[in-house]
């Protein structure tokens, strides 16, 4: 059986589901959107705390509230539940399964909204044993909030991601302070550490500069060792929390025909949000790895206006004109793709970040000449954004962000 | 004088995949034997951490108690798989030689492959191993294949035989260590953390402590020395890279780093050959597991962009021979079935063969019914799996996408998961590229009070 529908969005968080509300405020109609878990509202579903919404609704909410408005000013599409994707066919056909069997789903546009997810202890080539109490945020939160369980009483965090707060109020709702927050690198990784550590880490000693290099237990954690840079010392704990290292979840994309970009290792995208195969757009964390909800759910409004584009065949059919080329030290860009009339028929916004801490000059070249720069300092957790004023592309053959380290 | 809990004529002491098969066997007899595993669940030891293949034995030494075992056990998988649902994937294998003086050695390997038996195995040139393998690095020089060497589900077998085993009448008690025993000249007593269990005849198939479970009928002739052997798992689209298993042109010690697919789809590289006391525990080492990964990319150098999915470390029971430890003592009615190393997967049908036989001839009294076939749940990427099928579409693990259905069932019915691990094998879930990210709460929400911690 093959359903059609005008637009199909693959995962109903706060990207895709904001893409549906926009699509029916836009006066689509025709759209169904397949989420794999048993309700909506993605990652925010359990974050059970507060941090959501100020900016899409004027309101602060706590995850699961947020979600359950994101859900209801959705409740326009056709929302079904419990369907996973499997197969990302040429031209917009998914094949999907669910409780009642295999479906195959044929859009005209297919928003893929996988999200992202933490890196986990196996690519993290963590040394030891595989006892039981090692996991990421993700896995916390989802036996903290949807199944009241705490799985260790005395944890350490790994990493000092924005996540990794996150991570410290859901053990505050368990009830437990982590024993410490360990980071490999000289400064906490989030925005305005200080504020976090007194609020919310206040005698949770953060040790920086250290690596974890082992995980001790057989059959439950028992502690770890870390190294501080005099050697491997011990650490009792029964818990080990990995978090963040977000990346984008490409189980579907990368088996199939739609490319993707080894800088953001989510789906290349051009000015449109459009995928190597048009037919496919992309929005939220599976373009790159970890933003707030409010940026994927602001990209999943930008989709929707360009879906309507699309709908109305506003969209050049033509591959883009140039690819977007890096110099210097940043990890990514995105859009990867560009066309010629951008950005004076629709607003071309450039997301960047960088592989080290850098201070210098970005700029934007285009067939040669600068179009663009600015001077920045930067970290590589921290998003750099600019939007490209309007501009004459010129014939766009070459497009190239270039970061001169000063 | 107290009751036994339990008295079989034979009693078979480890639950891996060695003693799943001679449990298959002895029950298939007529035996109604007693299967006895110290774990929490069946497989928790050697053989939950394999390189998956169904060998030929073209390497394996000549006229080996090995080579006769791989080779009847190969046989009989291909002839049972099909009514016990496992999957095969017919991969072929390729020994690669990567240098010149590898190269030189590839004509004698063919050679002793036929002399074994194997007779389809050829060499074959650089330019088609070009062709049948074009995502391998250009370094390879020409290669051996090896057509009969395939990829299986090195968990889902024994778990069929473990179920046959039941189904002809055999008893498992799991969380059953031995701990000691004495033969008065017609029975043996095996003390055991559950209680007494008498036994006509003992079957020592107790992997990594097969020599520690020798010890309770006599100085065992042999030591056992664990050999670590650590794995790296590639994502799901690595395995598009690769075709045949890849094998190295093999030393003296090991056969050393392979690199294949998996029946999961995944794409593995392992194992390191690493000697160890300890019998139970199997780290991962960084470094090793860098060493492995550069291992893989040399092989395969677009291997360098693949995510790793998983990392494991298995333990195979070595000892100071290279041949299987097999023997049967009449008089005191014992079995020694040790020292089977990374052959055992494929071996353990004909180890069974082997014992079954010299069980009658000895001790006599076998009656061999006719097989009830016990289907185990396909797990593999080659034949159609639960979520596919107009039933099961309720996925829970959605990386390796398992069912519902899948994980309630392997929670339940005559040999249910003892353990997280135990699920898992039997399963999948939280074994994909996000172990447990997505899934892991709602599966131990699931196995609430079914397992042990």
């Amino acid at each position: 059986m093959t359903s059609e529908s005008d637009v199909l969005i693959l995962g109903g968080g706060p990207a895709g589901l904001s893409c549906a509300r926009a699509l029916r405020g836009l006066g689509v109609h025709d759209v169904v959107l397949l989420e794999r878990e048993r309700a909506l509202g993605g990652i925010p579903r359990h974050c059970g705390h507060l941090g959501f919404g100020l900016r899409e609704f004027g309101k602060v909410y706590g995850g699961p509230d947020y979600a359950k408005r994101l859900a209801d000013e959705a409740s326009g599409a056709d929302l079904r539940l419990r369907m996973s994707a499997l197969k990302l066919e040429p031209g917009g056909l998914v094949r999907a399964t669910g409780p009642s069997g295999p479906e195959n789903f044929q859009a005209k546009a297919v928003v893929l909204a996988f999200g992202a997810r933490e890196t986990p202890r196996s690519a993290r080539l963590i040394s030891g044993g595989r006892p039981f109490g090692v996991m990421n945020t993700g896995a916390l939160q989802q036996f903290v909030y949807l199944h009241s369980k705490c799985p260790f009483e005395r944890p350490v965090v790994i990493g000092s991601e924005l996540v990794a707060f996150s991570t410290l109020l859901t053990l505050r709702h368990a009830g437990l302070k982590p024993l410490a927050i360990i980071e490999e690198n000289a400064r906490i990784t989030a925005r305005q550490p200080g504020k976090w550590i007194a609020r919310l880490g206040f005698g949770v000693p953060v040790l920086t500069n250290t690596r974890l290099t082992r995980i001790l237990g057989d059959s439950r954690v028992t502690g770890i060792e870390i190294d501080r840079g005099f050697g491997p010392e011990q650490m009792e704990c029964d818990g080990v929390i990995l978090t963040g290292r977000f990346r984008p979840e490409t189980a579907l994309i990368a088996p199939s025909h739609v490319e993707i970009d080894p800088g953001t290792r989510g789906p290349a995208i051009d000015s449109y949000f459009r995928c190597s195969d048009h037919h496919y757009f992309a929005a939220g964390n599976v373009l790159r790895g970890i933003e707030t909800a409010g940026q994927c759910w602001r990209e999943g409004k930008a989709v929707a206006e360009m879906i309507v584009k699309r709908l109305e065949n506003g969209l050049p059919a033509r591959q883009p004109d140039a690819r977007v080329t890096l110099q210097g030290p940043l990890a990514y860009v995105y859009p990867q793709r560009i066309y010629r009339d951008a950005p004076t028929s629709h607003p071309l916004l450039f997301k960047a970040r960088v592989t080290r801490e850098v201070r210098g000059r970005l700029s934007v070249v285009v067939d040669g000449s600068v179009v663009w720069s600015r001077r920045i300092s930067a970290l590589p957790e921290r998003r750099i954004a600019w939007k490209l004023p309007a501009h004459d592309m010129r014939s766009c053959q070459q497009v190239s962000v270039e970061l001169d380290a000063a | 004088m107290r009751e036994p809990i339990a008295n079989s004529r034979a009693v078979i002491i480890g639950a891996g995949v060695v003693g799943c098969a001679i449990f298959r066997r002895l029950a298939i007899a007529g035996l109604e034997p007693i299967m006895l595993e110290a774990a929490s669940d069946i497989l928790d030891g050697a053989s939950k951490g394999n390189s998956a293949l169904l060998h030929t034995g073209f390497d394996a030494p000549a006229d080996s108690i090995e080579l006769n075992c791989i080779q009847s056990g190969h046989r009989e998988y291909l002839t049972i798989r099909g009514k016990l649902n496992l999957p095969l994937v017919e991969s072929g294998a390729l020994v690669v030689a990567w240098d010149e003086e590898q190269l030189a050695k590839l004509p004698a390997i063919v050679v002793k492959a036929h002399r074994n038996g194997v007779t389809d195995v050829t060499q074959i040139d650089r330019d088609e191993l070009r062709k049948r393998e074009p995502h391998l690095s250009e370094r390879g020089l020409g290669a051996v294949y090896v057509p009969g060497e395939h990829i299986i589900d090195p968990w889902s077998a024994p778990l069929a035989y473990a179920h046959q085993g039941l189904a002809h009448g055999g008893k498992i008690l799991r969380r059953c260590g031995v701990t000691g025993g004495a033969f008065d000249g017609v029975h043996w007593t095996l003390q055991t953390t559950l209680g007494e269990i008498s036994a006509g005849v003992v079957i020592n198939a107790a992997g990594n402590h097969g020599d520690l479970v020798e010890a309770i009928n006599q100085p065992p002739a042999f030591a056992i020395t664990p050999r670590k052997g650590q794995f790296v798992v590639f994502d799901k689209p690595a395995s598009k890279l690769l075709h045949a298993i890849i094998l190295p042109v093999p030393t003296e010690r090991t056969k050393g780093v392979v690199v294949c697919r998996t029946a999961f789809g995944n794409l593995l590289v392992g194992p390191t050959a690493e000697d160890q006391q300890d019998r139970s525990r199997a780290d991962v080492d960084r470094a090793t597991l860098d060493l492995l990964i550069a291992k893989g990319v040399e092989m395969i150098p677009e291997l360098a962009d693949q995510p790793v999915n998983a990392i494991y470390a298995g333990l195979r029971p070595a000892t100071q021979f290279k041949d299987y430890q097999i023997a049967v003592n009449r008089e005191r009615h014992w079995i020694t079935a040790a020292g089977i190393r990374s052959t055992g997967l494929t071996a353990a049908l004909g180890i069974a063969q082997m014992i079954g036989r010299s069980f009658a001839e000895t001790f006599g009294d076998v009656r061999e019914a006719e097989p009830i076939w016990t289907p185990v749940p396909n797990l593999a990427e080659e034949r159609p799996r639960q979520y596919m099928t107009e039933a099961g579409g309720d996925i829970v693990c959605h990386c390796e996408l398992v069912t519902r259905g899948e994980i309630a069932a392997a929670l339940e019915g005559p040999l249910p998961a003892g353990d997280l691990g135990g699920l898992k094998r039997r399963t999948r879930c939280m074994m994909g590229r996000c172990q447990g990210f997505y899934c892991s709460a709602q599966v131990l929400a699931m196995a609430e009070g079914r397992l042990q911690p």
